[in-house]
C-alpha cells in the first residue's frame, strides 16, 4: 500500500474530491514530520507512538575494514506500536 | 502531539476542514494503515517511512517473578523504518544549532 490508496481511502471515507483528498493526505504527513523534526513525540492512540531520541556519538567500527571510527551524535526516529495495533495484528493470524 | 492535537492543527491549518472532518481524516488515514498490516501488507509513504510486519520466532523465556520456563508463541510485530526525507530531518535539527553556535 503507498500513499495514492490512503488517498483514495479518504477520498471514498469523505466526499472530498480526489485533488483535495490528496492535499490533505499530504498536510496530515507534513504536519506530524514538522512536529517529529521539532523534536517533539506524535501520540496516535490505538496506533502507536513516534519519539524522537538523542543518541550520543560513540566509537564503531567499518565492518568492511574493521577501522575503528566515531559515531557522531545523532537524533533518530523510533515507532513504538500500540498495543492495540500489536494485538490485532497477531489475532488476525491465529 | 496527541492524535487530538492533530487533528485540531490540521482543522486550523487546513482552513476549510472543521473539527468533525479533520477527525474523520486523521482516522480514516490510522485505520486504513492498520487494516493493510492486519491483512499483512506493506505500507509504504513516500518521504515519511514504511511499516511492515516483521515475525519473531516462538522463544522459551523466565517469568521474572517466579521463575517459570514459560513458552512463548510465535509472534507478529509491526516495524516502522523512517523514510531517507524524515530521517535526515529529524538528524538536522541537531546540527543546525550546532553550526550556528560555531558561526556566533
Amino acid at each position: 500500500m503507498t500513499k495514492a490508496d490512503l488517498i483514495e481511502s479518504v477520498y471514498l471515507k469523505t466526499g472530498f474530491s480526489k485533488k483535495e483528498s490528496a492535499e490533505i493526505v499530504e498536510m496530515v504527513f507534513d504536519l506530524i514530520k514538522s512536529t517529529l523534526e521539532n523534536g517533539e513525540k506524535i501520540k496516535i492512540a490505538g496506533f502507536g507512538n513516534f519519539v524522537v531520541k538523542e543518541k550520543e556519538s560513540r566509537r564503531g567500527r567499518n565492518p568492511q575494514t574493521g577501522d575503528e571510527i566515531e559515531i557522531s551524535a545523532r537524533r533518530i526516529l523510533t515507532f513504538k506500536p500500540s498495543q492495540v495495533l500489536k494485538s490485532v495484528i497477531n489475532e488476525e493470524t491465529e | 502531539m496527541t492524535k487530538s492535537e492533530l487533528i485540531e492543527q490540521l482543522s486550523d491549518e487546513s482552513g476549510n476542514l472543521n473539527k468533525k472532518e479533520a477527525e474523520l481524516i486523521v482516522n480514516t488515514i490510522f485505520d486504513t494503515i492498520s487494516d493493510a498490516l492486519v491483512g499483512g501488507d506493506r505500507v509504504e509513504i513516500r518521504g515519511f517511512g514504511s511499516f511492515t510486519i516483521r515475525e519473531r520466532d516462538a522463544r522459551e523465556a523466565r517469568n521474572p517473578k517466579s521463575g517459570d520456563l514459560v513458552k512463548i508463541p510465535p509472534k507478529k510485530t509491526p516495524f516502522f523504518k523512517t523514510g531517507k526525507e524524515l530521517r535526515e530531518r529529524v538528524n538536522s535539527s541537531i546540527v543546525v544549532p550546532a553550526v550556528a553556535s560555531i558561526a556566533r
